[in-house]
Formats: structure tokens, C-alpha cells, sequence
């Protein structure tokens, strides 16, 4: 990796590092939402959510626009991602389907001949 | 492991992936036809899927939701667009709001699952369509917050072992 992109991967690990932005992500990925609607969905100061989703827009994550006196955010992460590597990361989510399916029939052969209790 | 090939088709945003189990074909098929095992299987530990209503036949309806470390629900479907017991099943795959009605806003993806059995043993073909990029996008966007919540709640475990 490059410096930037270093510098890019830490900026989001720390983003996510936290779990009410992680939260926010969610959120704001689903869809548009004002800053306040947002810090009405947690027990924190509308100015401490503020600080988390300028941390988030900093780390490219989202992107804010005004609407009047709103403050709108919604998530974009576009910009980190490739078509290629969005396939190579929905593989992850499948092999970890298909190893899932794997401990699901090894264990009717382990537990099959003495399952009674 | 049990993959045994993936192929990327960027043009057409498919994901093909083939894997092959120790088992009949008849017992790869119950654990979709069955909503306890297909549960088992659908979600991340950290993410698990509970089936909520499970009409596999043509037409039917799987609806499920997942629910996150801190208790949050989201939820999908599938809707069974065919079934050829116990050879092939295809599904649309979308995300709905908790009463299971679909939403709009977020993309479906085309899937068809394919079974042939060898020996004992079965092929299982994955082929998975999203009509456009944005769309895999969202998804993915989606998961990638499972994902890294999943990756530093192991880390915490890691550190408190």
C-alpha cells in the first residue's frame, strides 16, 4: 500500500473503531438523515454526535449537505471501492456460508451414532 | 476447504462460486429447505438470521432478520422465483422493513443455487446478479460495518482472554 493509502486505512479504521459511529454508518447508509434526527437516536449531546460525524465524513465515509437550517448526511464509501473488489469482498460472505454449511453436515457425522442422551 | 472455484464476472456483476460437501445432495438441500439449518448457516455468528416465515415453493416467501450485537433487527427476504427439488432452487434477495414488506430503496439480487452429487458428494454452483453496481454497492456498504464490527469485537475478546 502507499503512504495515502495508509494514511486512508487508518483514518477509516479509527472511524469505525467506535461503536455509535458504526451505528451512525448503519443509518446513514440506508438512507439521508438530518444530524439531529440522528442525535435524537442516542442518549449523547447533539454536539458530541456532531464530533462523530465529522470524524466519519473525514474519513470519507459520508457526506453532508445542507438543507436550510438542516445539516443532512448520508453514507458514501464509493469512492474506497472497485467493482472488482466489491465481488472479491461479497465472496468473503458466501465462503463464510458455504463453511458454515461444512460444520453443519460434519457434525451430523460426528454426533450421529451417539446423539441420545 | 469446500470452495473449489469463483469466477468475478465484472461486466455482468455476477458472482459464481462452487463448492463441494461431504454429502448427499438430498442433505444440502435440507439445509435450505429447512428453516432451523438455514438460519445456522445465513448469518455471521456475530450476525445471526432467524427465519421468520419460510414458503419454500415457487412464488413463496423466506422472510428472516438478523439481529446485531446490540440487539438491532434488520431484516430480508427471499423471494422463490423456482424449485426443482432437490436440484436447483432461485431466489430474489432483498432487504424489507420489519414488517417484510420489501424496500425499495435497497437492491435485489438474482441468485440461483445448483446441486449435483458425484459420489456421494455434492456440487453446489452459487451464482449470484446485481443489476448495478450501486447496488452491490449498498449491499456490501452494509456489510462492511458487519464486518469490521465482527473484527474488533474479536479483538476485544482476544485482549479480555
Amino acid at each position: 500500500m502507499s503512504e495515502d493509502d495508509e494514511e486512508r486505512a487508518d483514518a477509516l479504521f479509527h472511524a469505525l473503531a467506535d461503536r455509535t459511529r458504526r451505528d451512525i454508518m448503519r443509518r446513514v447508509l440506508a438512507g439521508e438523515h438530518s444530524v439531529s434526527a440522528l442525535a435524537a437516536k442516542y442518549d449523547m449531546s447533539f454536539a458530541a454526535v456532531q464530533k462523530h460525524v465529522a470524524v466519519l465524513e473525514k474519513a470519507g465515509l459520508l457526506t453532508k449537505r445542507r438543507n436550510g437550517r438542516e445539516q443532512l448526511a448520508s453514507g458514501d464509501v464509493r469512492a474506497v471501492r472497485s467493482v472488482a473488489s466489491m465481488l472479491t469482498e461479497l465472496e468473503q460472505v458466501w465462503r463464510g456460508r458455504i463453511a458454515r454449511i461444512d460444520e453443519l453436515i460434519a457434525f451430523d457425522t460426528t454426533t450421529h451414532p451417539d446423539q441420545e442422551d | 476447504m469446500p470452495v473449489t472455484d469463483v469466477t468475478h464476472d465484472l461486466d455482468a456483476l455476477t458472482l459464481t462460486i462452487t463448492a463441494e460437501f461431504a454429502a448427499p445432495v438430498e442433505r444440502i438441500w435440507q439445509v435450505y429447505a429447512d428453516p432451523r439449518q438455514l438460519e445456522k448457516v445465513w448469518g455471521p455468528p456475530s450476525y445471526p438470521a432467524t427465519v421468520v416465515e419460510h414458503d419454500f415453493t415457487p412464488g413463496g416467501r423466506v422472510n428472516y432478520f438478523m439481529t446485531s450485537p446490540e440487539g438491532e433487527k434488520f431484516a430480508g427476504y427471499w423471494r422463490i422465483t423456482a424449485v426443482d427439488e432437490p436440484r436447483s432452487f432461485s431466489f430474489e434477495d432483498g432487504f424489507a422493513d420489519m414488517d417484510f414488506t420489501p424496500n425499495p430503496e435497497m437492491p435485489v439480487s438474482t441468485n440461483v443455487y445448483t446441486f449435483t452429487e458425484r459420489d456421494g458428494r455434492t456440487r453446489a454452483t452459487y451464482v449470484g446478479t446485481y443489476e448495478t453496481a450501486e447496488g452491490l454497492q449498498k449491499v456490501l456498504d452494509m456489510g462492511m460495518i458487519e464486518g469490521s464490527r465482527a473484527a474488533i469485537n474479536q479483538i476485544d475478546e482476544f485482549i479480555a482472554s
